[in-house]
């Protein structure tokens, strides 16, 4: 498209695409506390990846989250933006290379959807057509009609869409960190169930560093390529994948944030494309298929027939696999690729095995 | 009495319309040309009260709104001006501003600062605080918040405030001749018997309020469009 070449031609392409973010002892003591709200945490995001700081509430991971673009000034350590020093720069100009988006989103309601996203393209001077070339292509990236969303205003759209709106406006100058602040809390589960897919599919185009904070271990585990869990007091209890979190947890602690159930967290981790399917003599019964491949019914040695339920789709993870399976009481089910062609069966024994083997990392 | 002379000079004493002190489409019709000079000078007098008390309670407002020990001290001192009686501060002004305009201005100006000066930093306050904290998030600094983001979302407050002090100010202007300031108080307080007299120049200040506070209303409409934009189902 011709509006979005030109976007990207005159985009700010001498700035790195991701940077890398270090918290170097940071620590924030607020005034007349004894505690500090953030105590020296030191940790690394590779650039590129999603950084998820989890915790209870007044674990300090937003303070952290906040002491990153300045918006709260640490009181000792240091913080590194592709190894330089955050201290050294001016507050807004620091702010203005770093996205942010908070969880009730902050949209400025007296700015059509347009003027919103244009907030730092604004402020860094960009020119009138870059800025229109600019918005168009932020809003088919988060997958808004421009041309419908465009000249609304904040208060004329539904909970998601102003959400999506709030990532294209951390987006509008392609900054290399993006800090997010529940940015899904506001919304309903099943809404932000498809807002979580859809970031973490828009991510894989971008590949940003991002700083994400949640209070939910559920959310840490599916966004987090590393998840930080804090614990009161502002420590850090644990920086690690979350295959590792939930295999290893460093403390009671972490092993009580992440819950009993973290074996099934864990099946949360993988889809059943990452494992070895059954591929038929491991079953009493035959599965028939119609001429496309797709299933049909099983087959008994005598004949009879019964539904081939539950079919179970490649991209499913193997949490939901199983809640399938446990639902229709069955010990298996067909699996089917995307175009419903069957690729394998999928049963309990495999998940069981699954569970004992090492799980992503 | 310098009112019954008035009143000789105004209508004679005849067995007519004007004489009963009724209300006289033609008399009206003859003389309206006499209310035109105290209708532009009350219109002159509440413009100039209200532009001037805006101008001082808004920076008012916006110096509080950063410090907001201030907020106290201001309040209070406006809010003495506001209590004092017009009449009374009229008088007492002569000794110092003399009569004419200025004591009168002086006097009105007074009497809008706190309702501007209130509703200015409320509608500063009632800035959501997600949307400041999103737009220090962003990169903006504290004047570019407030003049792109705080001011902007204050303005159906800071408008609403302005349509009560200008309401009010052409209420109080009619007094503004005891300071020998003229406007339309002049004219209703010259006859104050004679219906036609006051039926015209009380109808022209209230068609003058009336007036300007549409114009205000309009103004606030064309600038805050978003407040009237509504969800599309």
């Amino acid at each position: 498209m011709h509006s979005s070449d030109s976007a990207h031609t005159s985009g700010p392409s001498s700035r790195p695409a991701a940077a890398t973010l270090e918290f170097r002892d940071a620590t924030k003591l607020y005034p007349g506390q004894t505690e500090p709200a953030v105590d020296s945490l030191s940790l690394t995001v590779p650039a590129g990846d999603i950084c998820v700081l989890v915790g209870p509430s007044g674990c300090g991971k937003t303070t952290a989250m906040r002491m990153a673009n300045r918006m709260i000034d640490m009181t000792a350590g240091d913080i590194l933006l592709d190894g330089r020093s955050i201290k050294e720069r001016k507050p807004a100009e620091l702010r203005r290379e770093i996205g942010y988006a908070i969880q009730q989103i902050g949209l400025f309601p007296h700015l059509s959807v347009a003027d919103n996203i244009a907030t730092v393209p604004r402020l860094l001077g960009w020119s009138k057509e870059r800025i229109r070339a600019r918005v168009e292509e932020l809003l088919e990236l988060v997958s808004l009609d421009p041309g419908e969303t465009r000249d609304r205003y904040p208060g004329q759209l539904s909970g998601g869409q102003r959400q999506r709106v709030g990532v294209a406006r951390a987006l509008a100058v392609d900054p290399p960190l993006m800090l997010m602040d529940e940015p899904f809390g506001a919304i309903d589960p099943i809404n932000r169930e498809r807002l979580q897919n859809e970031f973490l599919r828009l991510q894989r185009e971008i590949r940003k560093t991002i700083v994400f904070v949640t209070h939910d271990i559920d959310e840490a585990i599916k966004m987090g390529d590393r998840i930080a869990i804090m614990q009161r007091g502002g420590k850090l209890a644990q920086y690690a994948p979350p295959a590792e979190l939930l295999m290893q947890p460093a403390n009671s602690f972490v092993e009580d944030f992440v819950g009993a159930d973290r074996a099934l967290k864990r099946l949360s981790l993988q889809r059943v494309r990452d494992i070895d399917l059954w591929q038929g003599d491991e079953v009493p019964y035959e599965l028939v298929t119609d001429e496309q491949g797709r299933p049909v019914s099983w087959r008994s040695p005598d004949g009879r027939q019964s539904p081939a339920t539950p079919v179970l789709e490649v991209d499913d993870v193997l949490r939901d696999a199983l809640s399938d399976l446990l639902a229709e009481e069955a010990q298996y089910g067909p699996v089917v690729d995307e175009r419903g062609k069957v690729v394998g069966i999928l049963s309990i024994e495999i998940l069981a095995h699954a569970l004992h083997e090492e799980v992503g990392a | 009495m310098t009112l019954e002379v008035a009143q000789l000079q105004i209508h004679h004493r005849t067995d007519t319309c004007e004489s009963r002190n009724g209300f006289c489409p033609s008399w009206i019709a003859d003389h309206f040309g006499d209310y035109v000079h105290p209708f532009l000078q009350h219109l002159v007098l509440t413009v100039l009260a209200v532009a001037i008390g805006f101008a001082i309670s808004f920076t008012l407002a916006l110096v509080a709104h950063r410090r907001r020990w201030l907020v106290n001290p201001i309040t209070q001192v406006t809010g003495i001006l506001y209590t004092i009686p017009s009449v009374a501060a009229f008088f007492l002004l002569l000794p110092i501003t003399g009569r004419g305009t200025d004591t009168a201005l002086v006097a009105l100006v007074s009497y809008v600062l706190l309702i501007i000066f209130r509703n200015v930093l409320a509608g500063l306050d009632n800035v959501p605080e997600e949307t400041r904290d999103a737009g220090r998030g962003m990169g903006l600094t504290d004047s570019q918040l407030l003049w792109r983001v705080e001011i902007p979302l204050a303005m159906p407050e800071i408008m609403a405030g302005l349509r009560i002090a200008t309401t009010t100010t052409v209420g109080l202007a009619t007094l503004a001749f005891f300071a020998g300031a003229g406007g339309l108080g002049e004219k209703i307080f010259s006859d104050i018997a004679y219906k036609s007299n006051v039926v015209v120049a009380g109808g022209l200040a209230v068609l003058l309020a009336a007036a300007l506070d549409g114009l205000i209303l309009l103004t606030q409409r064309a600038i805050t469009p978003w407040t009237r934009a509504v969800a599309q189902p």
